[in-house]
């Protein structure tokens, strides 16, 4: 600890370089912790999803429906417990800036296979009793201000209605809540039944846009999985069941692959870190070779001059990284606020902390040993005869 | 204190071989102040730098203070350099961004002394040159003579037995050069630090107690002062 003063001489022998070079350093590191929480929502599907559920989709793609008729068979099999199917409705309420995820679900089932949302004993009795009746995830509600009662209308994007126009009207009787320390993936969600989308549809009636099949026994979900498949196999609706984790994930992925795209963003950030940073070392190990070598008159030998410098690259790095990590901390629920429960609640987690603090060290030893061996080797007298 | 013998330097410039020191038998006692003279390039500063243990001859021994330092390893060397010896040089080469009390400290940093006791002996080799009112100034609100004064406070501050100095008032005016002159005399006397200056001042050099010369790499004749 007693060096660290020294440490700071250094960097402060030219202050609004080393500030600068902390800014650049913070900046990047606020990027990371930002990009990085998304990833790993993008990365997780979301923390309530149960491994005891799978989801049946089209072999050929997720947006490719199956039949109806498919429905009995799956519940027939042995292990399976309960199947809900769903519809993505893709409807645009007000405007298309608006958008949340809509879906028309097999009311029933649905609930009983998603325990996690939380409705009061009125709201699901509306819900099963109503056949306009719309539940919406407790984000989505603050977000537009809805009250129970209010009839909610969508422009039917994909699905036009029957009666000509392509508006549809829901009437709210509900509001999904998540239980206490729980995360949803609903609370930006619109859910609505089936029989009414089926019936209101001028195409498709009768399919499925995927199967939610709840297991009796989640240690067996791999068995049921490749029995719902082979079920089908040859057949003209050939299937995919995948636990829910991974449709999320396959879901994601539609609209790009957020794992490449973070990190091909983060390596160039990075990479122009590094070029700052190994700059401002150089740089600074250049002008103070007199420094060094007085160090070195004094007693200080080559190891003791070469870990001054590489904690001088580490602090900058550390510290200037900690800040941005702490930032993006902190602004990350402003940005889940703003995004209004489209994605799970997004934060920096324990894993971006140990990944970010693992690039810090890293980078901070590619730019301060070369600087430092080069302090290593400086000769005294050849130094001091410069100086 | 220094024995030096048959004392060969080379240096290798490019492909040629240029020899700065020819052979130097040289011995100085204990407490004694000696003055190195001689012209421009004739070796002062690479012969000062040997004894200082800044340097290893290419040929010969170097004792000081009873070590063999032409035997010593890097490393060794550094930390008999921490123990033994002490550093003026011209232009005094303190660290801009420290204060003159944090300067003095650095030779303590390798030392197991805690906070409170560098600061301390730090106060105490200001206090000894005559600058403990100035313990927190950065070098650049200091005089000339006042920063060289810095510099011997940081030279004594482990109390070495030995003080080598590279025309220390080489870049002070009389007056000042003189000041400091008696500082490392009286630093000499009361305080028993043998002294080695090279130096171009014959007024410089009427304060050490021995003069020596060197002349292309040979040292010749000898005045005691
Ligand atoms: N590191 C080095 N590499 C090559 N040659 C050197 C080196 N250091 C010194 N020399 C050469 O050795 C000779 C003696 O140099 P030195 O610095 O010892 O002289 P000096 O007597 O101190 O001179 P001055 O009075 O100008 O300080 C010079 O010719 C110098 O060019
Ligand atoms: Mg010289």
């Amino acid at each position: 600890m007693k060096y660290l003063g020294l440490v700071l001489a250094g960097l402060m022998r030219h202050r609004s370089r080393s500030l600068l070079t902390l800014l650049s350093v913070m900046t990047a590191f606020v990027l990371f912790g930002l990009l990085d929480g998304v990833r790993t929502v993008f990365g997780e599907g979301t923390d309530t999803s149960g491994q005891d559920r799978l989801i049946v989709t089209s072999r050929l793609s997720i947006i490719q429906p199956l039949p109806y008729s498919q429905l009995a068979r799956i519940e027939a099999l042995d292990g399976v417990q309960e199947v809900a199917h769903a519809n993505w409705f893709g409807g645009v309420y007000q405007d298309r800036r608006n958008f949340f995820p809509n879906i028309a679900v097999s009311a029933n089932e649905w609930l009983a296979t998603h325990p996690e949302i939380r409705l009061t004993a009125a709201e699901r009795e509306a819900f099963l009793g109503t056949r306009t009746a719309a539940l919406a995830g407790e984000n989505l509600i603050e977000r537009f201000g809805w009250k129970i009662g209010d009839r909610i209308p969508l422009e039917g994007t994909i699905f036009p209605n029957k009666s000509g126009s392509n508006t549809w009207t829901f009437d709210l009787v509900g509001v999904m809540r998540a239980g206490e320390d729980e995360r949803s993936s609903f609370a930006g969600e619109l859910i609505f039944r089936y029989d009414y989308f089926d019936e209101g549809r001028t195409q498709g009636q009768g399919t499925v846009g995927w199967y939610v099949v709840q297991l009796a026994d989640p240690a067996r979900s791999n068995e049921v999985a490749q029995a719902i498949d082979a079920m089908f196999v040859n057949s003209d609706a050939e299937t995919k069941t995948q636990s829910e984790k991974e449709f999320n994930l396959a879901f994601a992925k539609q609209f790009g692959d957020i794992g490449l795209i973070v990190s091909a963003i983060m390596a160039a950030v990075f990479f122009t870190v590094l070029l700052v940073t190994g700059n401002t070392m150089a740089q600074g190990v250049r002008e103070r070779v007199g420094d060094i070598a007085i160090l070195k008159t004094l007693g200080f030998t080559g190891g003791a001059v070469c870990l001054l410098i590489v904690a001088e690259a580490l602090l900058l790095l550390i510290v200037g990284g900690c800040a941005g990590l702490g930032l993006a901390a902190l602004g990350l629920p402003a940005l889940s606020r703003a995004l209004r429960g489209q994605l799970p609640p997004l934060e920096v987690g324990p894993d971006t902390w140990l990944i970010g603090l693992a690039i810090m060290i890293g980078l901070g030893l590619v730019v301060g040993v070369p600087p430092a061996v080069g302090a290593l080797r400086l000769k005294i007298v050849d130094a001091l005869a410069r100086a | 204190m220094v024995e030096l013998k048959g004392v060969v330097k080379q240096y290798t410039r490019g492909r040629q071989q240029v020899n700065v020191l020819h052979g130097i038998d040289l011995s100085i006692a204990d407490g004694d102040f000696v003055a190195l003279m001689g012209p421009s390039g004739s070796g002062k500063t690479t012969l000062l730098n040997l004894i200082g243990g800044l340097d290893q001859p290419s040929a010969g021994t170097v004792e000081v203070a009873g070590r063999r330092l032409d035997q010593l390893s890097g490393t060794e060397l550094a930390h008999w350099r921490a123990g033994h010896v002490g550093f003026v040089f011209q232009f005094y080469n303190l660290l801009p961004m420290l204060s003159a009390q944090r300067n003095v400290e650095l030779p303590l940093l390798l030392t197991a002394l805690s906070g409170a006791e560098r600061r301390r002996r730090a106060l105490i080799a200001l206090e000894l040159v005559g600058l403990a009112g100035r313990a927190k100034h950065r070098p650049s609100e200091l005089s000339g003579g006042e920063e060289q004064r810095v510099a011997i406070a940081r030279a004594v501050v482990s109390d070495p037995q030995l003080l080598v100095c590279d025309e220390p008032t080489g870049d002070l005016d009389r007056h000042t050069a003189d000041e400091i002159l008696a500082l490392l005399q009286r630093l000499n006397r009361d305080h028993g630090k043998t002294i080695v200056m090279v130096t171009h001042d014959p007024k410089a050099a009427d304060y050490a107690r021995r003069q020596i010369h060197l002349d292309k790499g040979l040292l010749n004749g000898d005045l005691a002062a």
